[in-house]
Parts: structure tokens; C-alpha cells; sequence
């Protein structure tokens, strides 16, 4: 049992790498919004695949239980996991796999590194993992001399062309064809200068420049998607083969996962990938998946080695509210049902974890009161489709909301003057804390509608107000509010008719409406 | 039955109209309402913004103010707000560590229904023409908003009232999941891309050739009809209950005193 | 401290509020009901959706199906467990076993020579219908994982008996511990334009041929 903490709290310590804004959301929002490319490109992508996603999980009648069952496996890895982690290791270390500790991406970078470098290696290949991402590890490992291939095909594409990934499972959504073809063509040594566009011609341009590669690799890395603590046993699901190639044909294999990456045991793995592969790609079940467990003598690779990673993982689990955000199985099923990620495309959050989904995560791990990403709280409409959507049942709109509380309590102490918004929330809260106050705020109505003008509605307000009259008009207030004309009709001294039955529709005082917000009297008919 | 309006301060301060229509309604079906003078707003606003320590006061407020009251249910023309009213309320007190505002504002959110879900499940309308006379003949467009869809699990509650309004013509509204990128302060905070989403959900509304867009947050018909506005689409927003409270005898009309549109071209 | 020490250290004071640990609500589905007839008709259908090729075999007719299905090729691969018995057709119709490369214990193949082959023959451990997925788990019948990797294309011998409904029954079958490969049709990606395109780097072609015993 992992028992009850006697030691002194340690503060959170939190993660380091790619987890960061770049530049406040809005900023790169507005940037990103202005690529119609781009705009199209997701529009189509992510409306594909929510259909299909949507398809697939309605052939499930249980698939309410499994997100359940998958939520509460979570937690209780959550609850137990120093006792899982320990267990994890006994298992996979009795099986001929070596541990690695690493608490930040810096310390699991030159991990890896050396690993690479004790093999006599100064190449590895790589299967698409985010884990990897989020600690640079490519970047880390070219500054050392080691070259890293990525075989999946859209990391391939994205690293052909120096750019980053802008989707969790789709990296290279933001690339047409065309664009593909360009940056094979350009980057690609030996590719046949006549090649097309047609998707199936450039996945064999990827095949054949890949397979030398793994023919030959000595050392592959990879991530995990999951790995079981009742026996050691890690997996890897993909669609390409690529894994497969990575995972068992070279020597020695590295793997690279976050702590919170486990399950307690080999049957929550029915639970799980039954959630996963409908929830990310909307497939019954992607085409493969390997598993496996330390060393198996004279089948795939005979130097196993795993990088347990902290790098906030911690931190984010010490907040009570946010800490279910360490339940994500990285499917990506929130990005593709949010308004938000449709249009702004995954680069405009910065961190390797774009989305609903990155924006608490990515904070939780770096922690938001250090003012680094503190406006990704606030990419969210709160619309609340990324919560129906995740198959762990993650509440990502009130993690959001939480965030954002931490953002501005953790503000309130600091020396400098209180933003508009903050004195703008004051004085709502003075006027919404009591019907008198909001009351006496009405009585300013029938200025707003002498401001409104001739045409009865508001077109330009200054201030943090203006976001709203860039694309939207204000309606004219009424002239008097509903309160004013209750208390009119209630305080009169004949009281009002009696309600009306039903067998009466419309007749009668109380049923008369009047459909505008005007100034018109109350008993005048619209 | 004697049922509690809590207007909410959009619908108090903007659209008097929409709560008006909800009186008519309840009445026209024999019940007894009253209006708790102490409420003003859920506080939605702060919570979602960040802002707990002043949203504070606002749901005390407003758990104090129905408190002070004898009815049998409350009711809310606005699902975003009755999702307040139930989550986020006892949420908010729980995190300034108020347990006894905790469970009082637990006591009212209990009693606190939304519009559609008051006359369906509990007051059984299921015929708006036969049981409250509605009419209203005009070819119109819906938005589901998120918070009754999403948090309040309302369903085709509206949607289904609205059908069985006589003369309506209801035209189906593409993606009517999306939101329309209100938000509250996200309209302001990510102005961009609440207009993106919003130029999106117009287009569609426009698409449908329908003359007028309902639903049942008046604040996301703010901000629907906000934009229609600005592009001079001659299309406009109305809530639901105005659409059930109007009659053949006193019809609503589409464009009135100040419905954003009014003809006029956009600047 | 060292990393191991200091990062139980901090989890473990991140769990200071000592959250509880939910009772898992099992109330999916964990068994089906499903006649023989009708786990192939699924797993057939499934399999198809995926673009493999799909051949329902009495066992008897097995070795003329794998006779046909290797026909032409020059050199194929098989695990050293699998019942030579299966190739008696084979043999006869296109050069001899000598086409029929072995891998076995003391005698691997190499890369290369899985490489250059055109085929290779496995048995699978289990099959699951609902999501058209077969898992091999390296018994001596489907060999090491890379022999059903490297070659171009796989075909893969399903036993009737062998098909679960779903995969929490499948589970149940197997050995955790052993590696697995779970196999839902040929390699795909969908990572251009979400164009599905069947065959990057694993076997291009996946043939199954469902044995009824």
C-alpha cells in the first residue's frame, strides 16, 4: 500500500520543454485565423473525423459503461499510483527491462542520450510519441550529434519540413497534398522527381525511404500508450507499422512515457482499448498494437530500457481539481469536437498539447501562476462538447473554470494596478449582489438607449469591450426593465386580473405580451 | 402551483420581453408566479471569468433572495443560467469554503428548473397550440445552446415545444451543435475567434432562409443577434417563450421596438 | 536524493488528501452470445471493411486454399511450429517445399531474408469479431513478431474456435506477458487529408483464411 505521507509537503515542482505559450492565445489565435489554408484544411478534418467517431460509438450499447469503468480505473491509478509505480518496476525489471528515472525533461534528454550513445549509435528511429515532444527530445538529441528519424508518416512530414505538429493524432493535418508532395520532393533524398500528390503514392514515397532504416537501426524510441503494473507489460497502438518496425527490429529499445501512464491490470486493458481507437481515429480498432513485456529472449529487441518521466506530472496531481487531467489517453477526441481548436489549428496553443485538453493540462504541468500559459484557461467557450466527447469522462470545462480562478487569485496579491476586467468584475459584483443595486442600475436604462441612437443599437464600445462591437452590435436597452414594470403591475392598487386558465389562451391581461424589449406599455399590444 | 421567476439580469435589464412572455405562460396555465425582488444574477459571469471571490456575494445573493420566498419550483428562461444555479452555486461556496451556503444554494438549484423543462416534465405541455394557444406563423431556425444541451441535458425539450406551435414553419439548422462563440467574457477575451465561430453559426442561420433564429438563452441570442445584426442579414433572434406566449389573438411580431434589425443596412 | 526517491516523494505529497479509490464499475459487456456461424459472418464482414482478403475454409480444403494463395510466389516464410502438413498442395503444385523458407529455433532468418521473401504463413492466437482483430502472441504456430512484419504480405490462419465476440473474452485467453502483435487488417495511415491509404510499412496485403474445424 503506498500509506499515508508523513514527510514534509514538498512544493510542486513543475515541468520544463515544449509546454509553453509562445505568445498569449488571442495573439496566435488571431495569426493562425487568418490562414485560410490552414482554416480549411481542419474544417474538413475534424468534421471527418467527429463523423466518424460518432458512427463507431454508436455501434457500442455499452459505451457509456466503458467511459465509466475508464474513468474510474484513472482515478484509482491516480489514488494508488506510488504503489503501481513500484509494482511496475519490480515486474518490468524482473523481466530483463531497465528502469530510468527522470524528473524533468532535461534530466530524461541526456537519459536517453546516453543510452543512445553506450550503444556506439548516432542514429536512432522513432515512434510518434508525445512524451518525446514534450521534452524536446529531438531537438536535444540533434545538439548531441544523434540524428532521430521519425517514421510515422505525418511526423515525418512535419519533420521533412521543420515544422511542429499541430494535432495530437493527426500532426500534419494543417498539409494538403500538395503541400506533402512539395516537401517530399524538396527534402526527401532519392525520391522520384515524378512523384504525385495522390496520398497513396506519397505513403509508398515514405515506405521506401523509410525501410533502409529499419533494416538497419540499431536503437529505436518510442512512447507508451499504456503499461500494465500487475505484470510489466507496455503497449504501443499505431496504424502504419512503423511502431511495429521500431519496436522489433532494433537491439535496444528505448521507451519514454509519463508516469501517469499506467493501469493497474491486464484486464483494464479491455476497457481502454475499446475507448481509445473509436475515440481518436473513430476505427473499430487500429490496425496494430504491440505489447510487451521486458525481454523476450530471441524475439525483438534484448536491451529494453524505459524512462519513467515526472516533469509536472506531480505538480499537477498535487492540485485536487485539475489533477483528473492526468487521466488523458492522448486520443484527441476533445480537439476535434472544439469550436475553438477547428479554427485556430493546433500551433496557436503553443505547447505539444493543443485543445481543450492542452489548454489545462499544459498549465497544470508548468504551473499558471508563473504568468507562463495563463491565457490558455481562457481558450474556451466553455461549450462543454470536449467533456461529452472524452472517453475517460475528464471535465474538462470545469478544470478550465478552475484555472482561470487560479489565474486571477494567484494576481490578486501582486503590486500592480487591477486590470479593467478586475474592476470591471468588482463593480458587476457590487451591482449583481442585490436586487436593489441591480435595481438602481436599471434606472440608467433609458441612457444606454439614448446612446444606442436613432437606430437602436450600440455599434463600438471602448475598452476590453470593444472584442464585442468588432463583429457584433449591442441592442438599444428597453426603457424599462422587467423588474420596473413587475413592480408597476404588482404595487398597483388594483391588483392585476386573475391568471387566466388554461382553456383561455390569450385572453386577458397576463396572457397579452409584448414581443420587443420596447418602452411600450405594458398592456399594449405588440 | 406557485412557481418563482428568477428573470436573470440579461432578460431583467435587456429583454424584459422574454420574462414577461414566461409570466404570460404560467399563468395562462392557471399557476401562480411571483418574483423574488431581492434576486439579481447566478453570477455565472465571475465564475466562468475567474472571479470567485466576487461572484461570492452574487450567489449568496441570490440563494438568500429565493430562500426568502414560499413557492413550490423556481424557473429560469435560460438553461446556462439554471446550470449555474445547480453546479456551479454549491461549487463556488464549497471553494470559499462556505459549507453551509454550500447546501442551502444545493436547496435551491434542487427547486430551480429551466423554462422548457418546467413545462414539459413537471407541468406536462406537450401541445403548445392546444394548452397555451400558441401561434405564430413564420419560417424559423433554432440554436440549441450549449449549457441546456451540454449541462442541463434539456434534449428536444424546446425543440419540440416549438413544433407544436401552430402556423410555425421550423427549418433545420446546420451543425446546430457548434456554439456561437459566446462565452461570455470569451467574446471579449478571444475576440477573434468567438467571431469566427459566430460568422460560422450566422451563416448557417442565414442559410436556412428562415426569417427569425430562437432558442433559450438570451444571451446567446444576444450575441446571434449581435452579429446578424452588424451583417445586415434582415434576420432575427427571439426567445422561445415569446414565441409559445404569442397568440392568434396577439401574435408576436418578428421586428419590434427594438429588434436589432429594423430594415436598416448595416454600417 | 535520488530521481526515483524524489519523484515517489513528490507524488506522494501530492496525494497528501489521500483521494479515495473508486470501486471500477464493470458494467460493460464482458461475455456475448454469438453461434460460430456468426462470429465468422462478423469477423468476415469487419476484416473486409479493413481491405483484407478473406477465405472461410473447411480444415480439409485449408492446404488448397494456401496452395492458391502461394501460388507464384517465389520463396515465402513460415514459423517453425506451424503444421507442415498445411503445405502438402503447395509443394506439389509450384516447385516443392523448397520454396518454404523456416524460421526456427538456431536457424533465424535474418531481416534481409525476410525482407526478400513474398510471403509469410502464421497461425494467430485469438480473433475478435466485433472489432475485426486478430492477435498473435508468438506460440510456436505465428513465430517471433518479426517474421509477420518484415515480408509484404501476411497470411494469417484463424481457427473458428479461436474467435471471440469481444475483446474482453479475448483477453481472457491470453498471456499478458507474451509479446503480442494485434493485427486489424493491413497497415494503414489516413495521415494525408484523411485519405485512408492501406499499406505503409507493415505487410501491404493481409489474406485470412478462417479455419472451420
Amino acid at each position: 500500500m503506498s500509506g499515508t505521507f508523513l514527510g514534509m509537503p514538498s512544493l510542486p515542482v513543475f515541468g520544463i520543454g515544449n509546454l509553453h505559450e509562445h505568445e498569449p492565445f488571442p495573439k496566435a489565435a488571431r495569426r493562425e485565423l487568418g490562414n485560410t489554408q490552414l482554416r480549411a484544411n481542419l474544417g474538413h478534418a475534424t468534421r471527418t473525423i467527429r463523423d466518424k467517431r460518432l458512427a463507431v460509438v454508436s455501434e457500442l450499447p455499452d459505451w457509456e459503461e466503458l467511459r465509466d469503468a475508464g474513468r474510474a480505473i484513472k482515478e484509482s491509478v491516480m489514488a494508488r499510483l506510488p504503489e503501481l509505480l513500484e509494482q511496475f518496476e519490480a515486474n518490468f525489471t524482473a523481466r530483463g527491462g531497465t528502469i530510468h528515472w527522470a524528473r524533468d525533461a532535461g534530466e530524461a534528454n541526456a537519459i536517453v542520450a546516453d543510452l543512445i550513445r553506450e550503444q556506439g549509435a548516432d542514429e536512432v528511429v522513432k515512434v510518434k510519441s508525445m512524451a518525446t515532444q514534450e521534452i524536446g527530445l529531438n531537438e536535444y538529441l540533434e545538439e548531441q550529434g544523434i540524428a532521430a528519424f521519425e517514421t510515422d508518416l505525418a511526423e515525418l512530414i512535419v519533420q521533412l519540413d521543420h515544422d511542429k505538429p499541430s494535432h495530437i493524432l493527426v500532426p500534419a493535418i494543417h498539409k494538403n497534398r500538395s503541400q506533402v508532395r512539395d516537401i517530399f520532393l524538396r527534402e526527401m533524398e532519392g525520391v522520384d522527381p515524378e512523384l504525385t500528390n495522390e496520398p497513396a503514392r506519397l505513403a509508398a514515397a515514405a515506405r521506401a525511404h523509410l525501410r533502409r532504416k529499419f533494416l538497419s537501426a540499431k536503437v529505436a524510441v518510442s512512447g507508451a500508450n499504456f503499461a500494465l503494473a500487475d505484470s510489466g507489460t507496455l503497449a504501443v497502438v499505431e496504424s502504419e507499422g512503423n511502431g511495429r518496425m521500431c519496436l522489433t527490429l532494433p537491439e535496444t529499445l528505448i521507451t519514454v512515457m509519463g508516469v501517469e501512464k499506467l493501469l493497474p491490470a491486464w484486464e483494464d486493458l479491455e476497457v481502454f482499448m475499446q475507448l481509445l481507437p473509436r475515440s481518436s481515429t473513430g476505427e473499430r480498432m487500429n490496425p496494430y498494437t504491440s505489447l510487451w513485456t521486458g525481454v523476450t529472449p530471441d524475439d525483438g529487441p534484448q536491451n529494453v530500457h524505459l524512462v519513467l518521466l515526472d516533469n509536472g506530472r506531480s505538480a499537477a496531481l498535487a492540485d485536487e481539481m485539475g489533477r483528473s487531467a492526468l487521466h488523458c489517453i492522448r486520443c484527441s477526441a476533445c480537439m476535434n469536437v472544439c469550436p475553438v481548436y477547428e479554427r485556430t489549428g493546433g500551433h496557436a496553443y503553443g505547447s505539444t498539447y493543443p485543445g481543450p485538453i492542452g489548454a489545462i493540462l499544459s498549465p497544470l504541468l508548468t504551473g499558471i501562476t508563473a504568468e507562463e500559459n495563463n491565457s490558455l484557461p481562457y481558450a474556451s467557450s466553455l461549450c462543454g462538447a470536449c467533456y461529452d466527447a472524452c472517453p475517460v469522462k475528464i471535465n474538462i470545462p470545469d478544470i478550465l473554470v478552475h484555472l482561470r480562478g487560479e489565474d486571477v487569485d494567484s494576481k490578486r496579491g501582486k503590486k500592480k494596478l487591477p486590470s479593467q476586467m478586475d474592476l470591471g468584475m468588482k463593480a458587476a459584483s457590487w451591482a449583481l449582489s442585490s436586487g436593489k443595486h441591480l435595481g438602481l442600475v436599471e434606472k440608467a436604462l433609458p441612457l444606454g438607449r439614448l446612446a444606442a441612437g436613432p437606430d437602436k443599437k450600440i455599434t463600438k464600445l471602448p475598452g476590453i469591450a470593444a472584442g464585442w462591437t468588432q463583429s457584433r452590435d449591442i441592442p438599444a436597452p428597453p426603457a424599462q426593465s422587467f423588474r420596473q414594470w413587475w413592480d408597476k403591475e404588482h404595487q398597483a392598487p388594483a391588483a392585476p386580473a386573475d391568471a387566466t386558465g388554461p382553456e383561455a389562451p390569450g385572453a386577458g391581461a397576463p396572457g397579452t405580451i409584448e414581443t420587443s424589449n420596447g418602452s411600450t406599455g405594458p398592456k399594449e399590444n405588440p | 402551483m406557485r412557481i418563482a421567476l428568477f428573470a436573470t439580469c440579461i432578460v431583467d435589464a435587456m429583454y424584459p420581453g422574454t420574462a414577461r412572455a414566461t409570466v404570460a405562460i404560467l399563468e395562462r396555465l392557471g399557476h401562480e408566479v411571483i418574483f423574488p425582488s431581492g434576486q439579481a444574477c447566478c453570477g455565472q459571469m465571475h465564475v466562468n471569468s475567474g472571479y470567485f471571490k466576487e461572484a461570492l456575494p452574487v450567489v449568496a445573493n441570490h440563494v438568500k433572495a429565493f430562500e426568502a420566498e414560499e413557492y413550490d419550483v423556481a424557473v429560469a428562461p435560460s438553461g446556462s443560467c439554471v446550470a449555474s444555479v445547480k453546479h456551479q452555486h454549491p461549487m463556488v461556496a464549497r471553494r470559499c469554503g462556505d459549507s453551509g451556503l454550500e447546501a442551502r444554494a444545493a436547496g435551491v438549484g434542487d427547486k430551480t428548473y429551466e423554462l422548457s423543462q418546467l413545462l414539459v416534465d413537471v407541468l406536462g405541455v406537450t401541445d403548445a397550440a392546444a394548452q397555451l394557444g400558441s401561434y405564430f406563423p413564420h419560417r424559423i431556425t433554432y440554436h440549441p445552446s450549449c449549457h441546456g444541451m451540454r449541462l442541463l441535458r434539456l434534449g428536444d425539450r424546446q425543440l419540440d415545444l416549438l413544433r407544436s406551435v401552430a402556423g410555425i414553419e421550423l427549418a433545420e439548422l446546420p451543425e446546430a451543435e457548434q456554439c456561437c462563440g459566446f462565452g461570455g467574457t470569451f467574446s471579449m477575451k478571444n475576440a477573434d475567434v468567438s467571431s469566427a465561430m459566430l460568422e460560422d453559426k450566422t451563416a448557417n442561420i442565414c442559410g436556412t432562409g428562415a426569417s427569425l433564429c430562437t432558442g433559450g438563452d438570451a444571451s446567446c441570442l444576444m450575441h446571434i443577434g449581435g452579429g446578424l445584426s452588424r451583417q445586415g442579414s434582415g434576420v432575427t433572434t427571439m426567445h422561445f417563450a415569446e414565441i409559445l406566449a404569442s397568440t392568434l389573438e396577439h401574435p408576436a411580431a418578428v421586428t419590434g421596438d427594438v429588434r436589432l434589425t429594423t430594415g436598416r443596412t448595416a454600417r | 536524493m535520488n530521481a526515483r526517491a524524489e519523484i515517489l516523494d513528490r507524488i506522494r505529497s501530492a496525494l497528501r488528501d489521500a483521494p479515495a479509490v473508486p470501486e471500477v464499475p464493470r458494467d460493460y459487456r464482458r461475455s456475448a452470445e454469438h453461434g460460430q456461424e456468426e462470429l465468422i459472418e462478423l469477423l468476415t464482414d469487419r476484416l473486409l471493411d479493413y481491405k483484407a482478403n478473406v477465405f472461410v475454409e473447411d480444415a480439409a480444403a485449408v492446404p488448397q486454399r494456401l496452395a492458391a494463395l502461394l501460388e507464384g510466389t517465389v520463396r515465402y516464410a513460415v514459423p517453425h511450429g506451424l503444421d507442415q502438413a498445411l503445405f502438402a498442395a503447395a509443394d506439389v503444385h509450384d516447385g516443392g517445399p523448397a520454396r518454404r523458407v523456416t524460421d526456427a529455433p538456431g536457424h533465424r532468418l535474418g531481416v534481409g531474408e525476410l525482407d526478400a521473401v513474398d510471403a509469410v504463413v502464421t497461425g494467430s492466437a485469438v480473433a475478435v469479431a466485433e472489432t475485426g482483430t486478430i492477435i498473435l502472441d508468438a506460440g510456436p504456430d505465428q513465430g517471433r513478431r518479426v517474421i509477420s512484419l518484415v515480408p509484404d504480405r501476411h497470411i494469417c490462419l484463424v481457427r473458428a474456435g479461436d474467435i471471440t465476440a469481444i475483446l474482453p473474452e479475448a483477453l481472457r485467453r491470453l498471456d499478458g506477458t507474451r509479446p503480442q502483435t494485434w493485427i486489424s487488417g493491413p497497415s494503414a495511415t489516413s495521415d494525408i487529408e484523411l485519405e485512408r491509404v492501406e499499406g505503409v510499412h507493415g505487410p501491404r496485403t493481409l489474406d485470412v483464411v478462417i479455419v472451420r474445424e
